[in-house]
């Protein structure tokens, strides 16, 4: 049998911009065994939130992490209006669904530019980032925040979408469609990144079924389901649009939902522009009345759920957060074993991890020295490509 | 010290520190990086390993399992480093202030240079930070 070796990656380490200590087994070149470990980002928001009357608290939920700086307000929003049971007005639900899916385009391309920087395609980083900004102004155009948005109430929104915004706003979006559609022909073409790409790190649907994985982590291993189908929310009934879903499981497949997903989301933020309906943004509610509710939305990552227990105060007696990451973080069990190291970068960044979602749970006193291996990672899984570029005769 | 300050004006290599923080600075730092801005053509580049920073750039409330971390770091990190707080929870511990896990800010357990308001901050504030910091120690040499 071949010596066993523990890489630590992190906690500070240029793979990704949070800080997660990763413990790598492995045998050679092959990963047996991984280990995470968080804990670096807790605040305990929960708590926080606890502390705060229901309006309030939305501004601390939004701050759980920044990516999905709309899913968590959206899903504790929902959870708030559950406990009453009550109805938003419709045009609050599109100007939520508007903002929604922005935020999913911006993610799903901050996720392409950093998958395609650990692979050694900085061009990919930089115009998946580029066109980023533009998706941003759009946002900033419309609540006045390139991140943090401040939008959203229980009962409704906190800003009405003025009608002059909407024609920039819809030609900003039309604008990055041409530039997103060459990006994804510039992906999904490229031979190296297919040879690079393809059967690697592989979930199939019994194992994201097992591991209870979420969002485009299990639509790219043929699960389909999208809480945005399965139980509309905002105004996502009223319009048509597809649910991407793939068979292979792989991280090409898992780039391939996420950027066929833009496309979707375009369409969606699209439709809701156009289509917005008049009257009264925010149902302006008073006392909320004892009780418990529940409510889950499709974050760019997965299905974000929270639940909230009232006692009749101005106060959540409870409020519990369940982000995506936390689902998908256990697949790497079945997606990293087996695999070599230089692809382990790839695979930990393909289910598009968030910690400061995930961290909510009690503090772990880690051991353990700090080693900076994380970039000889990159390295690595750059090398790999670059050879593979050289055998392919690709420049 | 001086000299070497000097030196380090030319090209800050910056390195970017987590001590607990929402995703959005952190992001807003890369933002930086990418074409809209594109800092790197005045010599910044973020660079992966403390050892070869001029510029740490701390954002985040600084919970407790990151502060030993963190002080663990600037204890490795060559002197002199210029340390800059991006966004209002590296500064003041912003809404987190209450939170049983954000004890102290960062002020209190390392020296700041410069502080970077906002939640986030825009690109275009951090690099007004970045210009603050080369003219205030440049305006000390």
């Amino acid at each position: 049998m071949m010596g066993r070796t523990i890489i630590p990656i992190g906690p500070y380490h240029p793979l990704q911009e949070e800080p997660e200590f990763f413990t790598l087994t492995v045998e050679g070149e092959t990963v047996v065994d991984i280990d995470v470990r968080i804990g670096y980002n807790h605040r305990g928001i929960e708590k926080l939130s606890e502390l705060k009357t229901f309006e309030n608290s939305t501004f601390v939920i939004e701050r759980i992490c920044g990516i999905c700086s709309t899913s968590h307000p959206f899903a504790y929003t929902r959870a708030v209006e559950d406990v009453f049971p009550m109805e938003v007005p419709i045009r609050a639900k599109y100007i939520r669904t508007i903002i929604a899916e922005g935020e999913r385009i911006h993610s799903h391309l901050l996720w392409l530019g950093l998958a395609g920087h650990f692979i050694g395609y900085n061009t990919v980083y930089m115009w998946a980032w580029k066109l980023r900004e533009e998706i941003l102004d759009v946002l900033e155009i419309l609540s006045g925040n390139r991140n943090n948005y401040a939008m959203f109430k229980p009962g409704g929104v906190r800003r009405d979408i003025k009608a002059g915004d909407i024609p920039v706003c819809l030609k900003k979006i039309d604008s990055i469609l041409p530039t997103l559609d060459m990006l994804k022909k510039a992906v999904l073409d490229d031979p190296v990144l297919h040879a690079r790409l393809k059967g690697v790190g592989v979930m199939t649907y019994q194992e994201a079924i097992d591991f209870s994985a979420l969002g485009p982590t299990s639509r790219a291993s043929g699960v389909a389901r999208d809480v945005r189908k399965d139980s509309p929310y905002g105004a996502y009934q009223e319009m048509e649009w597809d649910m991407i879903v793939t068979q292979n499981g792989d991280v090409f497949d898992k780039a391939v939902v996420r950027i066929l997903e833009m496309f979707e989301s375009a369409k969606i933020m699209k439709y809701c522009l156009n289509n917005l309906p008049d009257g009264e943004i925010d149902a302006n509610i008073m006392d909320v009345p004892p009780g418990e509710g529940i409510g889950h939305i499709e974050a760019p990552r997965g299905e974000t759920f929270h639940y909230v227990k009232s006692d009749g105060t101005n106060r959540p007696v409870r409020h519990k957060v369940r982000a995506p990451t936390f689902m998908n973080l256990p697949t790497y069990k079945a997606t990293v074993q087996g695999e070599t190291i230089s692809d382990a970068t790839i695979i930990l960044a393909a289910i598009d991890p968030c910690y400061c979602c995930t961290e909510r749970i009690a503090v772990k006193d880690p051991r353990g020295r700090l080693l900076y291996n994380g970039k000889d990672l990159v390295q690595l899984s750059r090398e790999k490509t670059e050879k593979m570029k050289r055998r392919m005769g690709v420049r | 010290m001086s000299l070497k300050l000097k030196a380090l004006l030319k090209s800050p290599w910056v390195f970017h520190l987590s001590t607990g923080s929402c995703n959005n600075c952190d992001i807003e730092t890369l933002d930086c990086l990418t074409p809209r801005f594109d800092i790197e053509r005045f010599g910044m580049l973020l660079v992966g390993s403390i050892k070869h920073a001029d510029v740490l750039l701390v954002t985040g409330s600084c919970n407790r399992m990151s502060v030993e971390r963190m002080k663990a770091l600037w204890e490795q990190v060559p002197k002199p480093c210029l340390v800059v707080a991006i966004g209002t929870c590296a500064g003041s511990r912003g809404i987190f202030k209450d939170s049983y896990n954000c004890p102290v800010p960062l002020d209190q357990i390392i020296p700041v240079d410069v502080y970077i308001p906002g939640c986030p901050p825009k690109p275009e504030a951090i690099i007004a930070g970045a210009v603050k910091l080369i003219e205030k120690v440049g305006s000390t040499l």
